[in-house]
């Protein structure tokens, strides 16, 4: 290999303007939440830096996760960013396929050893053998592993690498299993959602490029920059909810008034992502902000916490299907009986001993003998 | 001296302690002076303010999960859920700090202190003694035994579901505290990781709402049984938890 290109070589081959460049890196800055000092640090990073070299896996997916990122509506970020990060190694839109394409994999992985990112999209079945998702004619966990054990991280995209997502919700017939449950010896940074949002999919990539290290995580591996907050805790619709003004039913006044969706089940309170604030298509809206509840798709096993109008998992055991309120209310009603028909049988034996009076009780602090 | 003079009254080998209480209370029968002081002040203090603490938590924790209807007219003009969930945390705070001086006061209290938190679990005449005040609320035994403090079967729900179900709402409520504190907070550093235990929030949040229940189911009984006893047994038990003091109704026969 000659000079090994920067991200601005190949951005400006791209004919991306000096200006647009400066200003992508601004906002990615701002993106990140860090200070506008950044914005010149990220510039002169991706001017000398060479290019990271990206192999981005498909696993057992639906590919929204390609979708959303190719979305990405940041400006340039389309451009730049799947220009900046070499992405070498990507089935679903490559150019490339066949015998052609696999040969990228063992190339990168043979000249950057160590030096690569693997990003992977959807999950590996491990039921029989893994035979439940062929790639290039080979079981994917077999290919998810060999490209996972000499890259320097690896980026689950979605709810799929990160959780399990649909194709693991119970009974999970293929045993799809997420990504840091196969690869146990690389840093694994989960961007999970159905789908991530593309600025934080395209944040997350700047982040590890600017800074040559991974993001802070949280305890369940998620970037803090953006998922260390609920949907609720900056939803828009919050004072609504402190002010205990929720949507009834849909499309009664308060749904027309943008009240809160609490009570329709959004899984606001209980997931975090930062659609609420970065929200999506380039900002123009989300979930919440079109009028229907957050369904907690970032969330670990969302597809098994019941319906997605109820706030409350449902509870599966013997058959039954219930949630925590029928239980709860079922239990103490049953208790209620039967403490009344007991407090019956009390009164009825206390009136007939009480008749009796013939009986001494037996001595005090002794053992009963009876 | 009669059987029942190297019997504990608490059902389990007697320590000196105990002893010592049942000598008191011996001293106490051969005077006939059938009252011994069981609960010390900050024993029954904590259990009224605890009660009160339940109450609220139970209240609004139910409102949190299902909110009142609706108000009308601008979010500036109310603070309904606000308040409601000010109160459960409050409380939640009062509880909690409450249960800290309670297991102090465990170590620093007489020995009905302690017996919310300790379980005689290896004891086999625990276990029969279960059984047999269990026989006297299924109507098999015409008179229960006497106990100073809680009867063993009292006991056995005391530790486990009282004592263990208030410290999992404790920590689990910390927990979902925490998601509204923030990570970096001491809720977040102590408590947080409770949240990727239960799964994920949601599910937190679920565990939490059937352990309101468990504790209204403990309520109910634990109210029922007061009444009952202090009706039909031969001690004092609601006059015990306000005085300190308990009442042995049949020492005089």
């Amino acid at each position: 290999m000659a000079r090994v290109e920067t991200f601005y070589d190949v951005i400006r081959r791209q004919g991306i303007s000096r200006r647009s460049f400066l200003k992508f890196c601004s906002l990615t800055a701002a993106s990140l939440g860090l200070a506008p000092a950044f914005g010149p640090r990220i510039a002169h990073a991706m001017e000398t830096k060479p290019r990271i070299p990206v192999l981005w896996l498909h696993g057992l997916e639906c590919t929204c996760c390609s979708e959303s990122f190719i979305r990405s509506a940041h400006p340039l970020v389309k451009d730049v960013v799947l220009s900046m990060i070499s992405l070498d190694y990507d089935d679903t839109i490559m150019a490339a396929a066949g015998h052609q394409a696999e040969a990228i994999l063992d190339e990168i992985r043979h000249e950057y050893k160590g030096r690569y990112i693997a990003a992977v999209e959807g999950n590996p079945p491990l039921n029989e053998d893994g035979m439940y998702c062929i790639v290039g004619g080979r079981p994917f966990v077999e290919q998810l592993r060999e490209v996972c054990s000499d890259a320097m991280a690896v980026i689950s995209w979605g709810s799929c690498a990160s959780w399990g997502c649909v194709q693991a919700a119970h009974p999970n017939p293929t045993r799809a299993t997420p990504v840091h449950e196969v690869i146990t010896d690389k840093p694994i940074i989960k961007v999970p959602g159905c789908p991530p949002i593309a600025e934080v999919m395209t944040g997350v990539v700047s982040y590890i490029l600017t800074f040559d290290k991974i993001p802070e995580l949280d305890r369940q591996g998620r970037p803090k920059m953006f998922y260390s907050q609920r949907i609720h805790d900056k939803c828009y619709r919050r004072p609504h909810f402190d002010a205990g003004q929720f949507v009834e039913q849909w499309d009664d006044e308060q749904a027309q008034k943008g009240h809160c969706l609490y009570k329709m089940g959004c899984k606001g309170p209980t997931t975090y992502n930062a659609c609420s604030t970065t929200r999506w298509n380039g900002g123009v809206s989300f979930p919440i902000q079109s009028g229907h509840g957050c369904i907690g798709c970032s969330e670990d096993g969302f597809w098994d916490n019941g319906s997605f109008y109820d706030r409350l998992t449902n509870v599966k055991q013997f058959g039954i299907e219930a949630n925590a309120d029928q239980i709860g209310g079922t239990v103490a009603g049953v208790i209620g009986t039967g403490i009344a028909a007991h407090a019956a049988v009390s009164a009825v034996k206390r009136a007939r001993m009480k008749s009796g009076e013939t009986q001494a009780p037996p001595h005090p602090n002794a053992p009963s003998h009876d | 001296m009669t059987a029942h003079a190297n019997q504990s009254p608490l059902g389990k080998p007697a320590d000196d302690d105990e002893i010592a209480d049942l000598a008191t209370a011996r001293n106490h029968l051969q005077v006939r002076q059938t009252a011994i002081y069981v609960y010390e002040w900050p024993v029954r203090l904590w259990h009224w303010i605890n009660a009160a603490a339940i109450v609220v938590l139970a209240a609004t924790g139910y409102l949190i999960a299902s909110p009142l209807p609706s108000l009308p007219g601008e979010a500036s003009q109310h603070f309904l859920m606000g308040y409601i969930r000010f109160a459960h945390f409050t409380a939640g705070f009062v509880m909690a700090i409450g249960m800290v001086g309670r297991i102090y006061w465990a170590f620093v209290g007489n020995v009905h202190a302690r017996q919310m938190f300790i379980l005689p679990f290896w004891s086999g005449k625990f276990w029969r003694e279960v059984l047999v005040e269990a026989q006297w609320y299924a109507f098999l035994r015409d008179y229960p035994k006497k106990y100073i403090g809680h009867n063993p079967l009292a006991q056995l729900a005391m530790v486990t579901i009282y004592s263990g179900g208030s410290l999992f709402m404790i920590v689990t409520g910390f927990a979902l505290y925490s998601e509204g504190a923030g990570q970096g907070t001491w809720f977040d550093t102590l408590f947080g990781w409770v949240i990727p235990l239960a799964g994920n929030s949601q599910n937190l949040h679920t565990i939490h709402h059937i352990g309101m229940w468990v504790i209204i189911c403990f309520v109910i009984i634990h109210v029922y049984a007061a009444v009952r006893e202090d009706i039909m047994s031969r001690q004092s038990m609601i006059s015990t938890m306000v005085s300190g003091w308990r009442m042995f109704k049949d020492d005089g026969k």
